[in-house]
């Protein structure tokens, strides 16, 4: 099952006005499923069944319905994802530059495969085809939206220690967005979903 | 310009807004009516741009904006000198970038710690600071001052790139100041919707977005379709590997792509415009927010645009992650709630497109070159570029190249302008070898074609497309095998499944081509990828599918001896595919550094100092570490 089962979802009402504002944008209120899910994974992290089913519910579809759409895209996470997911690029460019080095870093520092969480629940590891676009700058790694650039094996690991031991100075050193992608970073603060999702 | 705009703009305020900040403008182009201007205390004396996108901030141009705004202060400068945040230039190598204007002067790699200098020997001493001026060539102590005497920049011609790097790509009044929404406020006062498509079929722009199809004759289409409501979709679905010319437009001059839109909607008969944009770019959504919220304050949006009887409103709509979603019908399918996969055509988007509805969908550069056009003229577009391709075209130029970033150059510029001139040329002293077009649906373009022009027309005929724009170079070390490999897995892995031809073709291929690089490559491999290119090719669904064996298709066509050599003699001449390669040390060579057995991960590498060392091929994870830091290149492969 590519969603699995978690606790009930609470986005439907805290954000009850913004899902109405949401579904009055279209002619046809199943334009809504995506931009739903993105709330939902906004508020939980990641997206459970019970947020496929509540989707449904509010637009009136099969909770089989928004599966289908909902497992087509990758950036849905079926499953509880760490604090911290590290999505490396390793596309040409990426590979060209080096990616898979980065990535092999990675995966001997955290002890885990791409798709895989580390045991303590922090941090999730990816690698992702889809072309992060910043090609100029690679191997391309985003930890959550925040940007990495430049990557090495070396600075691979340093960016996991940054994270385990919450340095925000560490990690700011590399973040594209420095002090303040750290501190969103480490805050975990999932990024507002903008009002247009 | 610091004065917010307060209220909603009619045609005339709009005119007043932009004069308002023309002379800023012209000093910032360099122009002399700014002079007096600034000689009376209107203008600061200068003002000095540092880059805030991507691949500055990445190396820490806020910081360096801090450093220069906090040096201004201590020299007690602040209203002579505006230092300010502004779009990406497009030479992303020499991040950060600094320029100041109106004297042109380009900063490269700039740090904290040298704003000091530059407050005293440039804005006071009216010098330039030396050591940061571009060095073209690392061998020669040359260097160049000024930004438009860059061959970096002196062979580009920017049109959809304009304001990037000119404007603050947050503050509308900058943009207004750089003739935004002008365009738009001349189409509803001057010309008919019929004299817009008839200026746009003049331009002879084709569809940036990799198929080329004639802007203005799609605009004629979905014009005529007739309809009570129709749509305009932009698609920002950028995502070919090695593309990144919309981000930078979307985060550099987002205003541009909604002003034309509404042009179109104008075009059309349309009022209601949809951005469809990758989640992967949170900062493109962020800008895009913001441009459409200050653009439908300022009445530029929305209900009775400008105070005239047409109304536009635009909504940004975020993707989720599938490459296929960029493909049209996809693209409407994924806004209308279902799986983003394509559909047969016809009916075209302008007959039954979004809910069913006409309609217009066109990507981010090409709308970005639609308000030049009008302001312009179509034939001032056509007189640009090659008989059969007109204007300019976008590059993001990536890979083994010595200048990296977004280039904007004239069709029938030649590939080899680009690489060496715009570019710089190849890194390392190595050798070009191709280059790569069109991503994941182009073809490579091998060194015996390198003085090709860059237009539809000659890369069609060479099996590569222009594309989207995507621009990878590859030097020597590249296994061109290997590239095709790598292209044909992310089509696979991006193929919706929705038809047999490129859900279960381009797995096949995929199989063929990773037993070639394992070095278990047959007999007659070559011809059954062949043969299954062509059935892929010619009974896909849609573009994705239909061009997904073209990079290996071109590939065979310009290296099939490095195919033969994979396959009959179980070598890879480029020394990357991993289980073809085994690394030795030269005896002769080798001076007994031990650095290699300092590098190796696996413990491979043994010897004494200043004796011969040796490797252990069963302990050897071919990763190539001791190959790259041997400096008398004893390690060999």
């Amino acid at each position: 099952m590519r969603f699995a089962h978690g606790e009930a979802p609470t986005w439907p009402e805290a954000r009850k006005a913004e899902v109405e504002e949401i579904i009055a944008r279209y002619p046809d209120s199943r334009s809504a499923v995506l931009p739903l899910l993105h709330l939902a994974q906004a508020a939980r992290g990641w997206v459970a069944q019970e947020d496929l089913e509540a989707v449904g519910r509010i637009l009136g579809l099969s909770t089989a319905y928004v599966d289908s759409t909902a497992s087509f895209y990758a950036m849905y996470h079926g499953h509880p994802v760490g604090k911290y997911v590290i999505t490396v690029c390793t596309n040409l460019s990426c590979h060209l530059a080096g990616a898979g080095k980065v990535l092999e870093a990675l995966e001997k520092t955290l002890g885990i495969k791409p798709g895989e969480t580390t045991r303590d629940g922090l941090i999730t590891l990816e690698g992702t085809s889809e072309c992060l676009a910043a090609c100029d700058a690679g191997p391309v790694a985003q930890v959550n939206v925040e940007y990495f650039l430049r990557l090495t094996g070396a600075k691979a690991e340093t960016l996991v220690e940054a994270l385990r031991s919450g340095d925000t100075k560490a990690l700011a050193g590399l973040a594209e967005h420095g002090e303040a992608a750290a501190e969103a970073v480490l805050s975990a603060r999932v990024r507002e979903v903008p009002a247009h999702v | 310009m610091t004065t917010a705009l307060g209220t909603r703009l009619n045609f005339q305020t709009l005119v007043q807004a932009r004069r308002g900040g023309e002379a800023m403008m012209a000093m910032r182009r360099g122009q002399p009516p700014a002079q007096a201007l600034r000689a009376a205390g209107v203008l600061p004396r200068l003002y000095v741009m540092v880059c805030g996108d991507t691949g500055c901030l990445a190396r820490k141009s806020d910081k360096t904006r801090d450093a220069l705004i906090q040096a201004m202060s201590a020299y007690g400068l602040d209203s002579d000198v505006e230092v300010m945040r502004s779009g990406c230039f497009g030479f992303c190598s020499q991040a950060p970038v600094v320029v100041t204007y109106p004297d042109g002067i380009f900063y490269c790699q700039v740090k904290p710690e040298d704003a000091e200098e530059i407050v005293t020997r440039h804005v006071l001493g009216g010098q330039p600071v030396e050591r940061l001026l571009y060095q073209p060539d690392p061998r020669v102590r040359q260097r160049v001052a000024r930004m438009m005497e860059m061959s970096f920049f002196k062979g580009q011609q920017r049109i959809a790139l304009r304001n990037l790097g000119l404007i603050d790509p947050e503050s509308i009044e900058e943009a207004i100041a750089a003739r935004a929404y002008e365009a738009l406020a001349r189409v509803l006062q001057e010309m008919t919707p019929e004299q817009v498509i008839a200026e746009m079929k003049r331009s002879g722009l084709r569809g940036r977005g990799g198929a080329g199809f004639p802007t203005g004759l799609k605009w004629e289409i979905a014009r005529n379709t007739p309809g009570d409501i129709k749509y305009v979709t932009c698609n920002a679905d950028e995502g070919d590997p090695g593309a990144f010319m919309d981000r930078g437009i979307l985060e550099g001059d987002p205003h541009s792509v909604l002003e034309a839109m509404a042009i179109a909607g104008y075009a059309i008969g349309s009022h209601h415009g949809f951005i469809y944009v990758r989640a992967e770019y949170p900062n493109a959504v962020r800008r895009l927010e913001r441009a459409v919220s200050q653009a439908t304050d300022l009445g530029l949006l929305g209900e009775r645009i400008l105070g005239s009887d047409f109304s536009f409103h635009v909504e940004l709509r975020l993707g989720a992650g599938a490459y296929v979603c960029g493909e049209e019908t996809a693209l409407m399918a994924s806004v209308e709630g279902k799986r983003g996969m394509p559909r047969p055509r016809p009916p075209f988007p302008s007959d039954a497109g979004l809910w069913g509805k006409p309609t217009l969908n066109n990507n981010v550069e090409t709308y970005a070159n639609v308000p030049p056009i009008i302001l312009n003229g179509g034939d001032w577009y056509a007189s640009i570029g090659t008989e059969k391709s007109k204007g300019t075209k976008v590059f993001a130029l990536a890979g083994n190249v010595t200048n990296t970033g977004l280039v904007e150059v004239p069709m029938g510029t030649t590939l080899r302008q680009i690489v060496y001139d715009v570019g710089g040329g190849i890194p390392k002293g190595k050798k070009f070898k191709a280059a790569q077009t069109g991503g994941p649906s182009g073809g490579c373009v091998p060194a015996e074609h390198i003085d090709t022009p860059i237009d539809y027309e000659s890369l069609a005929a060479l099996g590569s497309i222009v594309g989207s724009g995507g621009l990878i170079i590859m030097d020597e070390d590249a296994c061109m095998v290997d590239v095709a490999r790598y292209y044909l897995e992310f089509t696979q892995d991006e193929s919706c499944g929705k038809c047999p031809p490129c859900r279960i073709g381009t797995k096949r291929m995929l199989e063929i081509l990773n037993r070639i690089v394992a070095g278990e490559g047959e007999e007659g491999d070559i011809e059954r990828l062949e043969s299954l290119a062509s059935s892929i090719k010619a009974t896909s669904l849609c573009g994705l599918g239909q061009n997904a064996p073209n990079p290996v298709l071109s590939t065979i066509r310009y290296f099939r001896d490095e195919y033969e050599a994979h396959i009959r003699h179980k070598h890879c001449p480029a020394g990357r595919c991993k289980e073809l390669v085994e690394y030795r040390v030269n005896a002769e060579k080798c001076i007994g550094c031990t650095l290699c057995i300092r590098v190796c991960p696996s413990g491979a590498i043994t010897g004494e100092l200043k004796k011969p060392h040796a490797i252990d091929t069963e302990l050897c994870a071919k990763c190539g570490s001791c190959y790259d830091v041997c400096r008398p290149k004893a390690i060999e492969r």
